[in-house]
């Protein structure tokens, strides 16, 4: 991936930065342009959101086979997180053992190296997520 | 007024790892077994679409519609050319565009043939440009593999059905079987439920068994205005109707991941234009690129209730001359799954059931069949619905 394709998406991969829609309300991540729920009527009316990072997960899998940047990570959860402001994404679980993992955890967003570009490319920073702990 | 179409020649390459053959030979000997089946000289077509996903990747060539016709033989007539795109599903979308070309009055004849050369790449390049129909920017960069994606599906669907994996398994040992007695499959062997269940895991609970491999191969059919088919082709195969959806690119932005909308969608957009039921469909050939793909694609054409596609699969409701023949090819799993072929082989397969001319792997007395195709993880849905014309 191209250094300025990665640097442009920064703000919402290292700070989870969402849009509000200042029509209906709905919290979309990552940040859109056009609500998909009010379409034209949301245009100029989309409010960037931080987003507070915690979630539970609707389901995942333990991912055995993947490219070779994670082969380091091997084998390792992903999951779809369905975070408090409704809105849904995709990230690695860390800090918890793959027998652990429940539909319905709680977790939260911590801040990771993702991977790198070849073997001397830009490192990529973002989120993952980890079990709450309290 | 839309006018009938019709399928009068379809022809097919074997399918598998090809490496003496390349994009271009695979193209032009499926088009030339469609033509000959046709019965039509060049000088008939009036005009080619190629569904073709990724030749750019691939084998570093774009513009591959004009490559197929050129080297077809067919750069002296012009013909209009087409390269049409939609993930895993642009064999599908381009016998859409040929039906409405068609339907519309604008042509009377033409070829659509699907084709995709994965070998030329290593299967770790594959796999990536196969994740590339996914979102690239919000879920591959992440760590999501095409797998993963369709594993939190079925992870998905084992908590909200209790779907086993014994039931995700059948629908591998099942198409194997079918698979066994289609010459051109990429795999004629019969596999069993324990070789399925202990295969190495790629991301669970998905083992190697429940994806579909990496394959060369390429499918071609020819269409004709129905009203001169039967100059050309004693039994003319109807494509009846057709419906299209489209949903999310990414996987997490669906209102169900067990649940695929487009193919709701498509499959009712279908059914409503040709006036037909799910149960009136013979023969399917569904997107089974994955165990649980099957699952949610009987579940979601209304073959079966929601919830149900694993038991069904164990009973063998889906099984050859069962309640609905599903995957009669061998489908993704064993047929193979050469990405822009797959839309055209899998009509290739129900033409052939609807003119009783499979041979072992008949449903006997077909008359309704359907075809399903997928693009990325559902972003795109295509239903083809075709019937034996009376």
């Amino acid at each position: 991936m191209a250094t300025p394709r990665f640097w442009r998406e920064i703000p919402s991969r290292y700070n989870l930065i969402g849009t509000r829609c200042g029509n209906c309300g709905t919290v979309d991540f990552p940040p859109r342009s056009i609500c998909p729920k009010c379409h034209r009527k949301s245009v100029g009316k989309m409010q960037r959101q931080k987003l507070t990072g915690k979630g539970v997960v609707v389901s995942y899998t333990v991912v055995h086979d993947a490219p070779s940047q994670f082969d380091l990570l091997k084998p390792y959860v992903l999951a779809v997180i369905e975070l408090e402001e409704k809105a849904r994404l995709t990230s690695q679980l860390i800090d918890v053992e793959p027998a652990n993992v429940k539909v319905g955890l709680p977790v939260e967003a911590t801040f990771r190296r993702l991977g790198q570009e070849g073997d001397a490319g830009i490192i990529q920073y973002g989120y993952k997520f980890r079990p709450v702990t309290e | 007024m839309m006018r009938s179409v019709s399928i009068i020649g379809v022809g097919e390459t074997e399918f598998g790892e090809l490496w003496d053959r390349s994009f271009r030979d695979i193209g032009i000997e499926a088009g030339l077994k469609a033509i000959e089946d046709a019965h039509i000289r060049a000088e008939d077509i009036d005009a080619l679409y190629v569904g073709n996903m990724s030749g750019g990747k691939f084998i570093d060539q774009e513009h591959v519609a004009a490559v197929v016709s050129d080297y077809s033989g067919l750069a002296d007539l012009h013909l209009p050319t087409t390269r049409v795109e939609g993930g895993g599903a642009c064999g599908a979308l381009a016998i859409l565009q040929a039906y409405a070309v068609i339907a519309s009055g604008l042509h009377d004849i033409v070829v659509v043939g699907g084709a995709e050369k994965m070998t030329d790449v290593g299967d770790v390049l594959a796999s990536e440009i196969l994740t590339s129909t996914a979102d690239q920017e919000w879920e591959s960069i992440f760590g999501a593999t095409f797998p993963a994606l369709y594993a939190i599906m079925a992870r998905r669907h084992m908590y909200e059905y209790a779907t086993t994996r014994e039931q995700l398994a059948a629908v591998a040992v099942k198409n194997h079987r079918n698979g066994a007695m289609n010459p051109v499959a990429q795999y004629q062997k019969e596999i069993t439920l324990e070789q399925v269940l202990s295969a190495p895991m790629v991301a669970d609970p998905l083992g190697v068994f429940d994806c579909a491999p990496l394959s060369d191969g390429a499918a071609a059919v020819v269409m004709c205005a129905s009203d001169r088919a039967k100059k050309f082709c004693d039994t003319p195969i109807e494509l009846v109707a057709s419906g299209q959806a489209s949903d999310t690119i990414a996987l997490h932005d669906r209102r169900d991941l067990t649940t695929m909308d487009a193919t709701v969608i498509a499959g009712k957009r279908a059914f409503h234009r040709a006036k037909l039921t799910p149960a009136d469909v013979d023969v399917a050939e569904v997107h089974d690129n994955f165990s649980i793909s099957e699952i949610m694609a009987i579940e979601d054409l209304r073959f079966v209730k929601k919830g149900l596609g694993g038991p069904a699969t164990e009973d063998g409701d889906t099984a050859l001359n069962s309640k609905i023949s599903v995957n009669t090819s061998g489908g993704l799993k064993a047929r193979g799954q050469p990405l822009g072929a797959t839309g055209v082989a899998q009509a290739v397969e129900i033409v052939k059931q609807l003119r009783g001319a499979t041979g072992k792997r008949q449903v006997s007395g077909a008359e309704v069949g359907l075809t399903h195709t997928l693009g990325g993880t559902g972003a795109t849905a295509i239903v083809h619905i075709y019937r034996r014309m009376s």
